[in-house]
């Protein structure tokens, strides 16, 4: 790639974390649309008021402890620690697997409560938790792939390798999507 | 695999030695990796051009065959039927559906495709690398991708036209609930889901493209390029991917709500209305309005999307050709910066008719009438950049200054409209048609024809013939404004858009010999179009060979590559920029390029 560029060129971030703060002011925009969507119907008749499932506070923890994990896996490379390194990956990667299986639960959560989400005859107050709540997920889903790949990447060649930015832009992206849930949660339980 | 070993390689020293015939000497390039999959940001540039010049030829005949019905509401053109079928034609007519349809692929296909995608896709990945001083873009790989999800995109979208209850026809802001409801148009069935996935892999193409120009933008300079001294181009599109990157996502969010009403039976868009065919609807509580607010957040910034590039590649190329430093650089940048906040603080200006609450409508007035002083300090500048100068008018400078006419008229309709209380009036008349039109259709077509015919030259080693270039300007000039010019008459009388067969309102009746006229002169600017599009494909084998290395007598660093520059741009080191772009006319001296370190008694400017 271009990132080594020529000397003559300065580089103050890593051209790819920076990217990636861009991009993540993308999907903020996405979700503000989103959740601003959600305040305009919210004031409008017809909104089916529910409290949402305890599920999510459980599922709520175990992002939070994921983004400890991530934090100790970069400070395990940095102190070039592979097989710890590897182990908090792939934990972190666990949680992250866990956190969308509980989101998951509290969707079948719902519906036992007779909350239609999605259908003929379902309220955009249930609809809404699906799409935002699921999309939220599709991204932690993204960023379980992301630390997948770039912890077999670190143990494909034969050749250690210690570099740790890649591993830092991946830890950026995880605690931003936990920030993004923690925002979401605090949005949907008590915004009113 | 690292590009800087592919951009240093042997080769490079062969550029020297044969001038501009090269590339048959670069080893690791085949025809797939230098045409088809290229990550090189100029060849890039170039697929989306002209990828976008099909759509353009596209768009633009489906507007002529639209303008054939509006002209010509009695005629039977029966060799149409046998071209196009019968889902398109019947009995001679354009059918209302196929009408309605050709509206709508016309508008998506130009604002989307040709306008944003054609326009930022091209400049951006062409300008940016070589303006800042970069060997390419920060992720040449990215960059790649963003072509090809446009270019899926585009199939996608061209499928719809296929499909048997044809393309999407419900306006190209896709309002519910003729986007929500499959049932309520033939057009809203497969056509719709079609545009929806098009226009999903766009959104995703330009926010790939978008991420990639503001990182390079930020971190890709060249040693001596500060912000200040990068050349207007730049912070145009600079601007541009800005506005893209925060105001697209909206758009995707309020496209999955509208996937969610279309196939899963929710109701955000959707409520309990009686649609004609169809009977009332199962769905409670939805709101069509939300989707006019979050489709027009997108919306308003989206039209600015369109409009920056081309004020970018104006002001450059008026400074280029005025021989005259630009006016107001500061202050240019300042209102562009302003444009861009205020594009974010005034998309209700769409909606003052939708029962918008009244006080909040007189704030949203206010904020859209602001957006005139930063538009009128930039027509300021340019005009003061002309005002005596010794202007060169190749083709690219007559359509640069083109574009500043434009903008003017269409910028002053504006004014009208943002005012609530004269928009109930011309909301959803062609007097909107004709204000958007000229200020933005026609006006970044212009800044777009401006920048390809004055970096063509860049692009591929030749000129585009000039003759052929004064005849399109000028053609297109006049006939743009004789085209949207009588449609502010037919606004102001209450004449409504997107309407089949105005011949049949006792109201409109009046303006039949006008609407045949507009679609008259409508068919003649197309025809000439296609005389650029000659000009631009003959030129890339038979034009005149650029021979010098700055055939403008520019001082951007593009024009200090080598004439056919290769993969990576310089041949040896990045050159080094010590001023800014528009040292014109300076000290007795005609253009002082930006690689020229300030002399000891230079003058400042
Ligand atoms: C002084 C500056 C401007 C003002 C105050 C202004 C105001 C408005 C208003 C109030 C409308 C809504 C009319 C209606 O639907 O009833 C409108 C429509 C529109 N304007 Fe502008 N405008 C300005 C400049 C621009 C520029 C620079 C562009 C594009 C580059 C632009 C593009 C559009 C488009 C595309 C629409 C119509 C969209 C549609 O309904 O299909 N405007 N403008
Ligand atoms: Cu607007």
């Amino acid at each position: 790639m271009m990132t080594a560029a020529a000397s003559n060129q300065r580089n103050r971030i890593h051209p790819h974390k920076f990217t990636l703060w861009v991009a993540m002011a993308s999907i903020c925009m996405m979700f503000a649309g989103l959740t601003s969507a959600y305040i305009v119907k919210k004031n409008q008749s017809n909104w089916l008021e529910f409290d949402l499932p305890v599920v999510f506070y459980y599922s709520t923890i175990v992002i939070l402890i994921s983004s400890l994990t991530m934090h100790l896996a970069v400070k395990a490379i940095k102190a070039r620690e592979r097989s710890r390194y590897k182990n908090f990956m792939l934990f972190t990667a666990a949680l992250g697997v866990v956190f969308g299986y509980l989101q998951w639960t509290g969707f079948a959560n719902l519906k036992n409560h007779g909350i239609q989400l999605l259908g003929n005859g379902s309220n955009p107050a249930a609809s809404f938790l699906v799409v935002i709540i699921g999309l939220h997920v599709l991204h932690v889903l993204g960023g379980i792939i992301a630390l997948l790949i770039t912890t077999i990447r670190a143990f494909r060649t034969g050749t250690k390798v210690y570099t740790s930015t890649p591993v830092e832009i991946v830890a950026t992206y995880w605690h931003f999507v936990d920030l993004l849930w923690i925002y979401l949660f605090i949005f949907l339980n008590w915004i009113k | 695999m690292s590009t800087e070993a592919v951009l240093q390689a042997p080769s490079a020293t062969h550029h020297e030695a044969h001038g501009d015939h090269h590339h048959e000497h670069h080893h690791h390039e085949t025809f797939i990796t230098k045409y088809v999959f290229s990550q090189d940001h100029k060849m890039i540039a170039k697929q989306f051009l002209i990828t976008g010049m099909v759509w353009a030829v596209l768009g633009g005949l489906m507007s002529v065959l639209f303008r054939l019905q509006l002209g010509y509401p009695d005629a039977h053109f029966s060799w149409l039927q046998d071209i196009l079928g019968k889902f398109w034609v019947e009995d001679g007519r354009i059918t209302p559906q196929a009408y309605y349809a050709l509206v709508t692929t016309h508008g998506t296909v130009l604002v989307f495709f040709v306008l944003t995608a054609g326009l930022s896709g091209t400049f951006a990945n062409f300008l940016i690398p070589l303006q800042v001083g970069a060997r390419d873009m920060a992720s040449p790989f990215m960059n790649m991708l963003s072509y090809w999800f446009f270019f899926i995109a585009s199939l996608v979208m061209l499928s719809s036209m296929f499909v048997e209850t044809g393309p999407f026809s419900g306006g190209w802001t896709a309002y519910p609930p003729l986007s929500a409801l499959g049932t309520a148009s033939p057009g809203s069935k497969t056509g719709m889901d079609l545009w929806l996935v098009a226009m999903a892999l766009f959104v995703v193409s330009s926010l790939l493209g978008g991420l990639n120009y503001i990182a390079t933008v930020l971190n890709m300079r060249t040693k001596g390029m500060s912000m200040t001294r990068m050349p207007l181009t730049i912070w145009a599109l600079f601007f541009t991917a800005v506005l893209g990157v925060l105001s697209f996502p909206v758009l995707f969010s309020g496209f999955i709500l509208l996937i969610f009403d279309r196939n899963f039976g929710t109701s955000f868009y959707l409520s309990d209305i009686y649609i004609n065919g169809v009977g009332a609807l199962p769905n409670e509580g939805g709101s069509a309005i939300l989707y006019q607010h979050l489709f027009w957040f997108l919306g308003h910034p989206e039209v600015y999307i369109i409009l920056l590039p081309a004020m970018g590649m104006v002001s450059e190329i008026l400074s280029t050709n005025a021989r005259k430093p630009i006016f107001g650089y500061i202050a240019m940048i300042g209102s562009m910066f302003a444009i861009a906040i205020l594009a974010f603080l005034v998309w209700a200006h769409h909606m003052f008719v939708t029962g918008l609450n009244p006080f909040l409508g007189s704030i949203f007035v206010l904020l859209t009438l602001l957006i005139a002083v930063p538009s009128a300090i930039k027509v300021f500048n340019w005009l003061t950049t002309l005002w005596r100068g010794n202007i060169r008018f190749t083709p690219a400078m007559l359509f640069a200054i083109g574009f500043v006419s434009l903008f003017i008229s269409g910028g002053l309709t504006g004014i009208w409209l943002g005012n609530s209380a004269l928009d109930i009036h011309l909301h959803d008349t062609y007097f909107v048609i004709a204000h958007f039109h000229i200020v933005m259709g026609v006006a970044s077509m212009f800044g777009m024809f401006a920048g390809i015919y004055h970096w063509y030259p860049k692009m591929y080693g030749r000129y585009l013939n000039n003759t052929l270039g004064y005849i399109h300007f000028w053609i297109t000039m006049i006939g743009a404004y004789l085209i949207f010019w009588p449609m502010h008459y037919e606004g102001l009388a209450g004449m409504p858009r997107r309407y089949y067969d105005y011949s049949i309102w006792e109201s409109f009746k009046q303006f039949a010999e006008l609407n045949r006229f507009i679609s008259t002169v409508a068919m003649i600017v197309f025809m000439t179009q296609l005389l650029f599009l000659f000009n631009f494909f003959y030129s890339i084998f038979k034009g005149r060979k650029v021979t010098t290395l700055n055939p403008w007598n520019s001082n951007t660093l593009e024009w200090t590559t080598p004439i056919r520059p290769g993969h990576g741009n310089w041949v040896g080191e990045i050159p080094e920029v010590h001023r800014w772009a528009y040292d014109y006319g300076k000290d007795g001296r005609e253009f002082i390029p930006q690689t020229e370190a300030v002399g000891a008694d230079e003058s400042h400017h």
